[in-house]
């Protein structure tokens, strides 16, 4: 009984600051974004298309460590790693279609002359796209399981996977004549025998990402919903009491971290057919730290923050990389201060009315005056 | 606190706008650079929207658009910014002389970001977007495989400015640095001529050491030798008295070093630490030129060798022009070397070669390139009928005690491009196996 009900106190203080039943911002505004991205190629360039369709993937990405960071507290800095995972099973299955039958190009240049025996499956899509999913996983999980039986959380937990994506992206370079180096995997021309840069098989994959986005969504929603998600809330506003209330914390969290390294797994399996190229740059430390921005400028544990963080960031990093080529990484970093400063929960956060801040050197009749001087009768 | 006025929207409202915001922003701020939807006409793209001082806009456009793509931003930008710079001054040199067949050239200027993936989007940009004629660019290989499928897949035109691993030939690229056939096998038969006998290899991780070094190891075998050592570490790596111990047990008479970036910083100054002279052991280095002189330290790089085909010393009328021209445009302490000289004249060989076939479209640009020649800086290049590489006169030089190459060695005439080296013995199959 004791046991019960503290596990009710548990859930319920854990679920209050989600706000998981805003039934408003957990259907309507995704079902409006939704519809803009599936009118989007009736409106846009090829090229734009294809650039949202990589903006998509992203916002996967970074769904799949909302999930982990935003709901369940543990904070991963190797999620590129995950992504990346997923990016060369993808890459591999499509060099070797590419191949014909030959040895991949960076193979030869590199001494080989025959395929290493953990290539040959590749071959076959019925492998290469569950590999896409499972391989993160299986890392994830096993890391996971290590990682959370000793009770290692919050900042440790942090940098073992930032030293995760350190180590990988070192293996990957290292081992040229397996992963194509530096480099990475590039120059694949077909998949399932299509042309793969034509505008019709783009705009294939773009609704490939945008359907994945969707079921990778709705997966986490109905996760979070579930007695599972108010677990991993109660869990990260206080373990202990989860783990006195009979439960086992390791087993919970290694079964998360290992669904979202899949989600962000395939996610990479996504963007490779997309770019034309998956290469180590991806899974270094940055672009994984650069995953965690997206979801703190969209706003951590909301869904659709994290769909939206990752869309305006890249879309930022695009555009204004485009408008100003050699000054354009000042903005960016001017945008990420401003969303640190001024709005800590995020964009999702800043509508919702919670966690605007006032700049701390203007005073509240000043921000009030700016304000209604903006929009009138805004302020009360 | 709650101030902000978007509290006081009903709340499905303010998602409503958010949805759609997110969606539109970025694409937005992404069209405020660059033009409104392209014309159907191929030919005649609107003239630019870049900056709105040029709206009015003309049926005919006057202009010729091209692309600059190099790293302006990260890890690649030290060595790219000043290639972008010499095809920048080409380009104000060609319109200042009237353009190309009387229209201005147009540049769209586009940043890498030392990150392959966004090469392959930003050349993706240039051409589908842009639509430019041309695009100059690149510098590691890793770039040139990203954006080599994007150029074909497009049909674009790529010039890329340096030297490289060869065994490569895309039909939507011309490639104005050297093939190995044009810097490391001339280099390997110099010291071959010079008596050395035992070689030891270091390198970079990456394609082209490894590239050039199974190249060197065939050159080596069919003179009857074999490295004495070869050893690779990671691009950025710097603590290098591990490798110079291993180079002092192996006793080599010389070190053909293919390693790049930074590390070359940290090799010469720990060699130099190690006590170890030119005198006593000379390096020959196929990626370090004047620029990276400045870095390295002149003290610490004097005496060794560099192979080439190009020198800021290089004794050219065309070169004396080209030198004063760059340092009057971006400073006195500026200087030229073998890829800015090979950015500078990709621009000029594709003027003149558009020029020949009086359009910009890619396959008459392609056919009319052939066997176009260009008094470089560097003496006179010429593009392959064939493969779309340059011929160039080879160069061997010293490091001077002020940063400069003195040259020692030089091959005479252009040596003919041969990226697939079909015509060495030593090199058979080369070709079957990287196709």
């Amino acid at each position: 009984m004791t046991t019960m009900s503290s596990i009710m106190t548990v859930v319920r203080n854990a679920s209050a600051p989600v706000r998981m039943h805003d039934r408003i911002g957990s259907w309507i505004a995704p079902a409006i974004m939704l519809a803009v991205l599936l009118a989007a190629p009736a409106v846009l360039s090829d090229f734009r298309i294809a650039l949202l369709g990589k903006f998509l993937t992203f916002a996967m990405l970074a769904v799949s460590l909302n999930l982990i960071w935003g709901y369940a507290g543990m904070l991963s800095l190797g999620h590129g790693v995950f992504f990346g995972l997923g990016g060369y099973a993808m890459a591999m299955f499509l060099k070797l279609e590419s191949a014909g039958g030959k040895l991949p190009d960076f193979m030869f240049w590199s001494g080989l002359t025959e395929l290493p025996f953990f290539w040959a499956p590749f071959k076959y899509a019925w492998f290469a796209i569950p590999m896409t999913f499972v391989v993160p996983a299986v890392l994830a999980g096993a890391l996971g399981y290590l990682v959370f039986r000793s009770r290692i959380t919050g900042v440790y937990f942090a940098l073992i996977t930032q030293a995760l994506a350190l180590i990988v992206s070192i293996l990957f370079i290292g081992q040229q004549a397996y992963t194509g180096g530096t480099n990475g995997i590039t120059n694949y021309t077909t998949i399932f025998g299509y042309p793969l840069n034509a505008p019709s098989m783009q705009l294939i994959l773009y609704y490939a990402s945008v359907a994945a986005l969707v079921a990778a969504y709705l997966l986490c929603w109905w996760l979070i919903s579930s007695r599972l998600g108010r677990l991993l809330v109660a869990m990260r506003d206080d373990e202990n009491r989860v783990r006195f209330s009979g439960y086992d914390p390791a087993v919970l969290k290694t079964l998360v971290f290992s669904l979202s390294a899949g989600i962000a797994g395939v996610a990479g399996a996504l963007f490779t057919p997309q770019v034309g190229i998956i290469s180590p740059t991806m899974m270094g430390i940055v672009p994984s730290i650069e995953i965690a921005i997206w979801v703190a400028v969209g706003g951590r544990g909301v869904l659709l923050g994290a769909v939206i963080g990752a869309v305006v960031v890249n879309g930022a990093k695009s555009g204004l990389s485009e408008s100003f080529p050699a000054v354009w990484q000042y903005f960016l970093g001017l945008l990420f201060i401003g969303a640190v400063l001024l709005f800590p929960s995020g964009i999702m956060g800043l509508l919702r009315g919670e966690g605007w801040q006032r700049p701390w050197w203007l005073s509240r009749e000043q921000v009030r005056g700016a304000i209604s001087r903006l929009i009138p009768g805004a302020t009360r | 606190m709650s101030v902000t006025g978007l509290t006081k929207l009903p709340v499905l409202m303010r998602f409503a706008l958010i949805g759609v915001a997110a969606v539109l922003m970025p694409l937005m701020l992404a069209a405020c650079g660059s033009e409104p939807p392209p014309a159907p006409a191929a030919t005649a793209a609107p003239a630019a929207a870049s900056e709105p001082a040029s709206a009015p806009a003309a049926p005919e456009s006057d202009t010729i658009k091209v692309g600059i793509l190099h790293s302006l931003s990260g890890t690649m930008s030290i060595s790219e910014t000043a290639v972008h710079d010499a095809e920048l001054l080409a380009i104000e040199e060609i319109n200042a002389s009237g353009g190309v067949m009387g229209k201005q050239l147009e540049v769209v200027i586009e940043d890498g970001a030392s990150d392959w993936p966004t090469f392959a989007e930003k050349a993706r940009k240039l051409l589908q977007e842009d639509e430019v004629s041309v695009v100059f660019g690149g510098w590691t290989s890793a770039s040139r495989k990203a954006m080599l499928p994007v150029f074909e897949a497009n049909n674009g035109l790529l010039f890329y400015p340096v030297q490289y691993e060869g065994l490569e030939t895309s039909p939507n690229i011309f490639y104005t640095g050297a093939t190995t056939n044009q810097q490391i096998v001339p280099a390997i038969e110099y010291l071959l001529e010079e008596g050395k006998t035992k070689f030891y290899l270091l390198g970079s991780d990456y394609v082209f050491p490894r590239t050039s070094n199974l190249i060197i190891n065939k050159q080596l075998t069919a003179a009857g030798l074999e490295a004495v050592g070869e050893e690779y570490t990671p691009l950025g790596h710097t603590e290098y008295s591990t490798v110079i111990t291993k180079i002092k047990a192996a006793d080599p008479d010389v070190v053909f070093n293919t390693l790049n970036g930074d590390s070359n910083v940290a090799f010469f100054k720990q060699l130099k630490d190690a006590g170890i002279t030119a005198e006593d052991l000379p390096t020959i280095s196929v990626s370090v030129a004047e620029e990276e002189i400045t870095g390295i330290g002149a003290e610490n790089i004097a005496g060794h060798l560099v192979a080439w085909n190009y020198f800021q010393t290089t004794d050219t009328p065309e070169n004396v022009k080209f030198v004063s021209a760059f340092k009057s445009k971006y400073g006195e302490d500026r200087v030229t070397d073998d890829p800015i000289e090979a950015g500078y004249f990709g621009v000029y060989l594709w003027k003149a070669a558009v020029e020949k076939a009086g359009s910009t479209e890619v396959a008459a640009v392609k056919e009319a390139a052939k066997g176009i020649q260009f008094a470089a800086p560097g003496g006179m290049v010429t593009i392959h009928n064939e493969n779309q590489h340059v011929s160039k006169t080879v160069r061997i030089g010293t490091v001077r005690d002020d940063g400069q190459i003195d040259e020692i060695w030089n091959s005479g005439s252009p040596v003919v491009p041969d990226p697939y080296l079909d015509s060495y013995e030593w090199a058979a199959g080369l070709r079957e196996l990287a196709q």
